[in-house]
């Protein structure tokens, strides 16, 4: 088996972010397209033991790596026993080496049937919990089909401030006729509960999901571009004002320490690998990156690694181009922005480049290239205007 | 050489589908031209696309041999192009024949394509014999279709041959009549020096340029150094020879006799249709009559989709030149889609089959801009200039006057959709010149600018009608117009291959359709985008797309590397439809569907 490139020069192995998917729910959310799977009778057991030889197998392949963020999402981790959590980090630590003060993150629903897990949860290692609050009150998280109150979810908050080192919390807006005012007032909501991290997500209507089935009945009308982009300007006020930065799309930190570790390696294609089914992984720089991508049904990923030590179905090794593009999709929705000189393949084509510049939607410094306030309101737009330039000249300086 | 009383040399003039190809296979088959192993349908259609669409593109001359009370008959039948865009080539057809078989369905009648094809043959002075078809099929109406026949061609009807092209029945009958009602080669000395008509000439693999030549006095031999007359061009006879239909070598050809000759003639362009071929070293004192060079009527401009597929484009069209030579083009820049060419055709139909021969057989994908007429421009200072795209179009304050073409067209209908149909030609600037029933069928002679016929004419009578009405034109004059050019603006910039040349009266209504269609497709950009349709400096209709607030992805994490990097392949794919026109990407699709006009 290839081992991937490391960092140009060979110095000190490059760090690896974990990422463990969980994918059983207590039920489907009616807006949700991600790979889950209903929790009810579930064999635990059998995922468990295949996540932990999927991970030595991925240590036959990384080697020894500083592992500087381990994050448990789904689906919902929360409903994993804090012991199941506990043997998944001591398996990371003990196969690669969990760095000193590595982020921890685990996702949690706010009910208080998992809130009662959040003790044991900490206990196991978990530094951060991100809380999917989605909305505050009750109506809402009825209709996005969330089986906790807004009661709960504040009381699920203020538990895990008191227990975890650092809290974020996840909102949808956009909603079936939610109100600037609504917004703006639920944003207020979620900052006295007092988190360090905010992820504010615009409701997304996806292929083959229930939601899509009520637009296409007319039961749910999506928001405008008009209301998008005024929501989403407002939760850049008011997060401002409280003192979060933007510091992706998204993500809203109380300075940088509250920064999510595990999403920046995504955004700065750094190495991370993938355990659980459908979990994505990337691991080199440059032409030649693998990417994998594991089984997308638990029953299938179970019995891939049970048969061959390892849960990856599919691996790509991308090429110069795909690497570039890769690069750049993530890298510049970061704040921070990307550095040119760690960017694979051709540099972007310098008079699309000062185009968008010229457009106040792009900055640029020495080393440094990202998108504006404005760049990130049009991300998708003006990343695939600099990316399907014709390559010119690079830019100086 | 064949004795010219037993000569009969005839076309076919028939609507589409009403039986021509059938009935020639079946006199090809009764007179032994093919055993039966070797007949396929629609045997004189060489062409893929002929075939498919059921229409003759290149003429085709068939020798048959019928032996009738012990003596010997040559039958040369013509296919000829039935569609107008080929009228000058029909012309030329006819007037290489004495007689020609009117084909009529005998449950649909007349239709508009066989009546501008049966009085160019009765103008040509030839004997006309109505043949019935499908007389087998429940709904013949024989005696119907005769007195129609009657009535609109205004030729007797009474002795019409009965047949079913189909089942074989009454095809002896034909040949009977062929043979007595046609008129054999009138006249034709063989001892006076060559004259002989180029009735059409096509391109084959095998043999080169096949000439297709009547022989109207003297005699064409192989070997023989013959001259064009038109062109000037000499060549050696390589072969003689006649289509049985297998191609069958022959010494010579006298007159009143229809064969081909081959000569290193390099391309198609070299053999003018309607010249006059005679021999080098003793040449006949005048030419014939009737020569005309191509002139193409309707120009567009072709462009690759993918600019890099521009040299591709470019052979293409020198090998479809080889064999077409009243199609013609020329380099073109245009700047919303970058390098391509100007083609001229000779009508709407000739352009739809050179675009799709470009399509299918050269496997190209194609951006067609408006088509365009030719306009003749009367400068103030008396000269007179051609416009065939509007880009060219002069300083309006030079012009004295504008002349576009117009047309008479035949237009015959069930009477349901006359109504549609009145205000459809209204619309379209029509006059009026004739509007009579033929039993529940109504027949329209309207004079129309050519300009307004042009484009999608033709798909609204279609759906107007409900695919019933036919329509037919031929062109009759150059008409001085009210014209102006309206331009389209996309942020501001003019986009050159969406201008075109419209009446005053016309350029609003028509502008506000377009800044409308636009609006629809065109993306929208982080920009606002003005459209607007201007006449000069003055706008006459405006919309604006609004710019795009927000495009952004919500979340992008690990699992989303893949799926955004896969989204910009395809949008990599897409952009090479698209053309960029300033800071404005246009959708390919655009310069095409802005132009249609639905008038519901």
């Amino acid at each position: 088996m290839n081992r991937p490139a490391g960092p140009a020069g060979g110095s000190a192995p490059r760090q690896l972010a974990v990422y463990v998917h969980w994918p059983y729910c207590t039920a489907i959310c009616p807006y949700c397209d991600f790979n889950v799977y209903r929790a009810r009778g579930a064999d635990s057991t059998s995922l468990l033991q295949a996540i932990l030889t999927d991970l030595a197998g991925w240590r036959s392949i990384t080697g020894a790596r500083p592992v500087s963020s381990i994050f448990f999402g789904g689906g919902t981790p929360s409903l994993m026993a804090p012991s199941e959590v506990a043997a998944v980090i001591e398996a990371v630590d003990r196969l690669f080496g969990l760095e000193a003060g590595a982020e921890i993150s685990l996702e949690a629903n706010p009910s208080d049937a998992e809130a009662a897990r959040f003790a044991g949860l900490r206990a196991a290692g978990v530094e951060r919990l991100s809380l999917g609050i989605q909305a505050l009150d009750d109506a809402s998280l009825r209709a996005l089909g969330r089986f906790h109150s807004a009661d709960e979810a504040v009381r699920a908050a203020r538990l895990a401030r008191s227990l975890f080192p650092r809290l974020s919390v996840d909102l949808i807006y956009a909603r079936h006729r939610q109100t600037r005012d609504d917004w703006r007032a639920e944003l207020g909501a979620a900052l006295a509960l007092e988190p360090d991290h905010i992820s504010p997500y615009q409701l997304t209507i996806e292929a083959g999901t229930a939601y899509e089935r009520a637009v296409r009945r007319g039961v749910i009308v999506p928001a405008d571009d008009d209301l998008g982009a005024d929501l989403y300007l407002i939760t850049q006020d008011v997060l401002e004002a409280a003192g979060f930065e933007a510091y992706e799309v998204s993500n809203h930190a109380q300075g940088a320490a509250a920064r999510s570790v595990h999403n920046i390696a995504y955004w700065t294609s750094q190495d991370w690998i993938g355990v659980g089914p459908g979990a994505h992984g990337r691991l080199g720089a440059g032409a030649g990156r693998l990417a994998t991508t594991a089984a997308l049904r638990p029953v299938d990923y179970i019995a891939g690694v049970a048969a061959t030590g390892t849960g990856t179905a599919e691996r790509e090794v991308l090429d110069e181009d795909g690497a570039r593009d890769e690069f750049w999709l993530m890298g510049l929705r970061f704040a921070d922005g990307a550095d040119p000189a760690l960017a694979p393949g051709a540099p972007l084509a310098a008079t699309a480049l000062a185009t968008a510049r010229d457009a106040g939607l792009v900055w640029t410094r020495p080393g440094r290239v990202g998108l504006t306030p404005a760049g990130r309101l049009l991300a998708n737009r003006v990343i695939a205007d600099l990316l399907l330039a014709e390559a010119g000249a690079s830019l100086p300086g | 050489m064949t004795p010219r009383q037993s000569i009969r040399n005839f076309s076919i003039v028939a609507h589409i589908d009403h039986g021509k190809s059938t009935l020639s296979d079946r006199l090809i088959q009764l007179t032994g031209g093919l055993a039966d192993r070797e007949m396929k349908e629609q045997v004189l259609d060489n062409m893929d696309i002929e075939r498919e669409r059921g229409i003759t593109i290149k003429a085709q001359t068939v020798r048959l041999t019928h032996v009738r009370d012990g003596q010997t008959y040559v039958l040369n039948l013509i296919d000829t192009p039935g569609h107008v865009d080929f009228a000058y080539e029909v012309s030329r057809s006819l007037a290489a024949c004495e007689g020609a078989l009117l084909v009529v369905d005998a449950s649909q009648g007349v239709e508009a394509q066989t009546l501008a094809n049966v009085y160019q043959a009765i103008d040509a002075d030839l004997e006309i014999v109505p043949v019935l078809n499908k007389i087998d099929l429940p709904a013949a109406e024989p005696d119907r279709i005769k007195a129609q026949i009657e009535e609109v061609i205004g030729i007797d009807a009474s002795q019409a041959v009965m047949i079913s092209a189909k089942t074989g029945l009454g095809i002896p009958d034909v040949l009977d009549a062929i043979i007595d009602r046609l008129p054999a080669p009138k006249d034709g000395d063989p001892d006076a020096p060559l004259k002989a008509l180029l009735m059409d000439a096509y391109y084959d693999a095998y043999l080169g340029v096949v000439v297709l030549v009547r022989i109207k006095d003297g005699v064409l031999r192989k070997g023989m150094k013959v001259r064009m007359m038109a062109t000037g061009a000499t060549y050696g006879v390589d072969r003689v020879g006649v289509f049985k239909p297998k191609i069958t070598e022959i010494d010579a050809l006298g007159p009143g006799e229809i064969g081909f000759l081959t000569a290193s003639i390099k391309e198609v362009g070299d053999a003018a249709v309607g010249d006059t071929i005679t021999e080098d070293r003793r040449q006949t004192a005048s030419a014939l009559p009737g020569f005309k060079p191509a002139q193409p009527v309707v120009f567009c401009g072709l462009f690759p989709v993918d600019a890099a597929n521009f040299e591709d484009l470019r052979a293409a069209m020198g090998k479809l030149r080889l064999n077409d030579a009243s199609f013609s083009f020329e380099m073109e820049t245009s700047a919303a889609l970058g390098f391509g060419f100007r083609c001229g055709f000779l009508g709407l139909l000739h352009l739809e089959i050179i675009q799709e021969r470009l399509a299918r057989e050269f496997n190209l994908d194609l951006i067609a801009t408006a088509p365009s007429v030719v306009y003749e421009i009367k400068l103030r200072g008396g000269e007179v200039v051609e416009l065939h795209n509007p880009v060219d179009m002069p300083d309006v304050m030079q012009i004295a006057e504008i002349h576009e073409p117009w047309i008479k067209a035949t237009i015959l209908t069930p009477d349901e959709y006359l109504g549609g149909i009145i205000k459809l030609c209204q619309d379209r600037r029509g006059n009026q010149q004739e509007l009579t029933y033929v039993g529940s069928r109504a027949m329209m002679v309207y004079e129309l600018p050519l300009n307004e016929v042009v484009f999608d004419f033709y798909d609204r009578l279609k759906s107007i009608s409900k695919g019933y009405a036919s329509f037919d034109y031929v062109m009759v004059d150059r008409r001085e117009g009210d014209l102006v050019k309206m331009q389209i603006l996309v942020n501001d910039e003019p986009v050159d291959a969406l201008s075109m040349l419209v009446h005053r009266n016309r350029a609003e209504s028509r502008g506000r359709v377009m800044c409308e269609k636009l609006k629809e497709l065109i993306p929208q950009h982080m920009f606002k985008i003005p459209i607007q349709a201007a006449i000069g400096g003055r706008i006459i209709a405006r919309e604006t797309i609004s710019a795009l607030r927000k495009d952004v992805t919500a979340k992008c994490y690990g699992g989303d590397a893949t799926r955004k990097r896969k989204l910009l392949d395809k949008q990599k794919e897409g952009k090479k439809r698209m053309r960029q026109f300033g800071k404005v990407e246009i959708p390919q699709e655009a310069f095409i569907a802005a132009l249609k006009m639905d008038e519901n």
